[in-house]
């Protein structure tokens, strides 16, 4: 296992480097720079400016730059906000959306786990095609349409939760954003969990269990998940950068402080530093959480050996 | 296939969901009290920056506003009146201005002095400050050299304290907009005791004192600007505001929805395409009012055919204002036919084009005939690429007025770019016909009018270059009679409008959403709205 780990973790460096590398050479190559605006700039105060930042040098020389301050934990300054480093900006960029991301997974999870559960048991009754009906629902509806219509009912017309803002990270502002994040992920688990669980129920160590007398309650929950999961938690991988892309529009929508609206603001202003930054986060992520999976799927599956 | 019932685990799994729900509900329907004297807003925006030296946003200068107080500040119709300088002499040429600077003091008790506002001025038009918004000031003695390094010596500005209280600044020609200028965040005086003790870190919260009516307590990036009363402000006993929190607010249909909800008191630039809603729905809080900013076409003239006049009065006459104003945008703005808008400063009705009042087909047949005389007609029709940067009415404008164009076969293709691709194109003379806009920084037809000054560079999108023109605006440089001053301008814009290099489409209107419990709020021009003379009643 830790053979394992370690050599996951050293085909991460290579990639690490390869999303640095794509990323800030893409970022140049984009017309515009973080100085272009409605009101120009005179050539002077302009080069000023781009002394400022470093921008008057060879790109290869910034690039080399860039990688060493990274090695050394620094991001460099944001262009934008430039009363912030792009770190500062990150460490109170992070929790925010780690929060509001970590319950939506959770809620998802464990939703849509139960939902598909539910009606997979109740195979064909009107309990299962309403729960299917939602879930189809719950795909089709992008979380943009989504959140705009949650706010309204329940921040305008209800008035029972705010419509925006982060609050400090008060559970009133954060269960609409977490929902609407939630909302698609929790339709496909549910219907990964029913197809799954029709699957394994029908299998011939379910039979046996059932042959054998135990309680329907622990076929279900003892033998029937633990072999249901699998695929759901092979979809956490894609689940997870899934909810990532999925906040960079939830957190613009209710203004939450996140990294994804840094992303978002930062392509926008060509503030190059921050992207970069907000982009290593994410990969970083990814590559965590992608581990995660494998390790616990390893465990859940005697099948899959982690080597 | 199973026929068994559902396990009771998924039952109680169902109960447990509907406990939380409940539960949860319960939790939010007790929203939180909210203070009476503090002023929720909804800026547009999230700050660049806090320091005074480092902004050239209408967002920042808002929060900027309630923190400094420069040597002029605004009322609460913004006219200028007395700031950090209680009084002032200005010498018969124009050019030399005496401040007597007001007894009052930094926010951590500090005085505030005239060398305050030397260290000021000298360091925003130091090079190395790397100040973007510098040039604003480059009518003070000495200050395009400083910033552009051909003077080295800061000593060298036109700057200068006579002594603690007495300050005194050259200028290069008299410009009779300077006292307003100095209600511009680039005038602000910056503490250079803590600037000195703190480097860049002078702007945290904590470090950073000011000489406005308010003080920073908190700056959560992306979240708000929180900013409480300062008691040390000269003025303090007549603030009624306690605190303030600025929310970035950048989607503002989502603030318009806040405002709804009660969670914010004033919102700041409000979308258009809300309008019909609100005025229907809240229009005691929709506050429209015309606003110094026009909204143009420019026309690049260095690029054939668009360096045939002809072609550009064509193009200019053809459009239909009041269609766009009217059916487009109906948010209240006025169809604009001259490049300032009307009632800048003192210069009174601008100079219009010459075919305002003809009947639109007349104009219509007209600008064929130009065109036809351009060598353009069905069987060499016009073809170009009209451009503008991405956002929903700049969209509606450009399809309506291509709409307008095709009628005289003209067939302009859109092309739609993000702001920064857009504004670098434009600066790079990369673009036949673009959309552009302009705000005014101050309250004087010459804030516009620089804008097709030959020499005035990266503003001038157009490239205009006409001698007389340029004649004229250098004249009303040095003019010191405001009557001559204002006919020389007008001589001027009549030139840019019979020679259209930037077709003016119409002129901004503000558009704010103010809460009723919010008193002190008075409509200008100028759309500034300092806090200090707001309060809350309830």
């Amino acid at each position: 296992m830790i053979a394992f780990v370690a050599r996951r973790v050293l085909i991460a460096i290579p990639t690490m480097l390869v999303i640095i590398t794509i990323a800030f050479f893409m970022m140049r190559v984009a017309p515009g720079g973080p100085f272009d605006q409605e009101r120009q700039l005179t050539p002077q105060i302009e080069k000023n400016i781009l002394a400022a930042y470093d921008l008057d040098q060879p790109l290869p020389l910034q690039y080399v730059r860039y990688l060493t301050g990274v090695l050394q934990g620094d991001f460099g300054p944001s262009f934008k906000y430039r009363d912030f480093t792009v770190t500062e900006l990150l460490l109170t960029g992070f929790p925010p959306s780690l929060k509001v991301g970590g319950l939506a997974m959770l809620l998802a999870i464990a939703i849509g786990i139960a939902l598909g559960t539910i009606a997979a048991l109740r195979q064909n009754s009107a309990l299962d095609h309403a729960v299917m009906a939602t879930a189809m629902t719950g795909i089709a509806i992008p979380n943009f349409v989504m959140a705009p219509l949650l706010t309204l009912v329940f921040g305008v017309f209800l008035g029972w939760l705010p419509v925006a803002g982060w609050g400090g990270g008060a559970l009133r502002n954060i269960l609409l954003p977490v929902i609407a994040l939630a909302l698609p992920q929790i339709a496909y688990i549910a219907r990964l969990t029913r197809a799954s669980m029709i699957e394994t129920l029908g299998a011939n160590f379910i039979r046996t269990a059932r042959a054998k007398g135990l309680r329907e309650q622990i076929v279900v929950t003892r033998h029937a998940l633990k072999g249901a999961l699998l695929p759901v938690v092979s979809y956490l991988g894609p689940a997870s950068a899934q909810l990532i892309s999925g906040s960079l529009v939830i957190e613009q929508i209710f203004g939450i402080p996140g990294i994804g609206r840094y992303f978002i603001q930062g392509a926008l202003n060509r503030d190059y530093t921050l992207v970069m930054g907000t982009v290593i986060v994410y990969a970083l992520l990814i590559l965590i959480l992608n581990l995660i999976v494998d390790i616990l799927y390893g465990y859940l599956d005697p099948k899959v050996k982690p080597s | 296939m199973t026929t068994h019932s559902p396990s009771r685990r998924a039952r109680s799994l169902c109960r447990a969901a509907a406990g939380l729900l409940t539960a949860t509900a319960i939790c939010l329907l007790a929203a939180a009290p909210l203070s009476a004297a503090e002023l929720r807003i909804a800026n547009s925006g999230e700050p660049d920056s806090l320091d005074p030296h480092h902004t050239s946003g209408i967002w920042e200068s808002r929060i900027l506003r309630d923190m400094f107080m420069g040597l002029t500040t605004e009322a609460a119709d913004a006219s200028v009146i007395p700031g950090a300088a209680e009084s002032w002499t200005v010498s018969d040429d124009g050019l030399a201005y005496t401040f007597i600077i007001r007894d009052h003091a930094w926010s951590d008790g500090t005085p505030v002095t005239a060398d305050d506002f030397v260290y000021s001025l000298q360091r925003i038009l130091l090079p190395e400050t790397a100040a973007e918004y510098a040039s604003l000031l480059y009518t003070i003695k000495n200050a395009k050299a400083l910033n552009e390094g051909t003077i080295t010596d800061a000593g060298e500005l036109g700057v200068k304290a006579i002594d603690a209280k007495t300050l005194e600044i050259t200028l290069e020609y008299p410009a009779p907009y300077f006292l307003e200028l100095l209600t511009h965040q680039t005038a602000y005086p910056v503490p250079r005791h803590k600037i000195e003790e703190f480097g860049d870190d002078w702007i945290k919260a904590g470090n950073l004192v000011g000489n406005g009516a308010y003080v920073l307590e908190e700056w959560v990036p992306n979240t708000h600007v929180k900013l409480v009363k300062d008691e040390t402000f000269y003025d303090a006993a007549n603030v009624a505001i306690d605190s303030i929190v600025f929310y970035p607010a950048e989607e503002r249909n989502a603030a318009t929805k806040q405002f709804r909800a009660g969670e914010i008191d004033i919102q700041f630039d409000f979308a258009s395409e809300q309008i019909d809603w609100l005025k229907e729905n809240l229009p005691d809080e929709t506050r429209i009012s015309p606003w110094l900013g026009s909204y143009y076409y420019t026309i690049n003239t260095t690029k054939p055919p668009f360096d045939d006049v002809r072609v550009r009065q064509a193009l200019a006459m053809s459009i239909d204002r009041a269609a766009i104003t009217d059916k487009v945008l109906k948010t209240g703005e006025l169809p604009g036919y001259s490049f300032v808008p009307p009632n800048a400063g003192k210069y009174g009705e601008p100079a219009y084009v010459d075919w305002k009042d003809t009947p639109y087909e007349q104009r219509v047949q007209q600008a064929k005939d130009l065109l036809a005389e351009a060598g353009f007609g069905p069987d060499r029709p016009l073809e170009f690429q009209l451009r503008y940067n991405t956002s929903e009415n700049h969209k509606k404008i450009a399809i309506a007025v291509a709409a307008m164009w095709k009628q005289l076969g003209v067939q302009a293709e859109l092309f739609n770019a993000e702001v920064k691709v857009h504004y670098n194109d434009l600066q790079e003379g990369n673009f036949e016909v673009a959309r552009a806009g302009w705000i005014a920084d101050y309250n004087d037809p010459q804030n516009f009018l620089y804008l097709m000054e030959g020499d005035t560079g990266a503003n001038n999108y157009s490239r205009f270059d006409n001698a007389d023109y340029n004649d004229f605006m250098n004249q009303s440089d040095v003019e010191t009679d405001p009557a001559k001053r204002n006919e020389l301008m007008h001589q001027a814009e009549a030139i840019a409008m019979a020679e259209m290099p930037n077709i003016p489409i119409y002129y901004y209107v503000s558009k704010n959403l103010v809460a009723k419990q919010v008193a002190g709020w008075v409509d200008n021009t100028a759309d500034k709205h300092p806090s200090r003379y707001l309060s809350i009643v309830e």
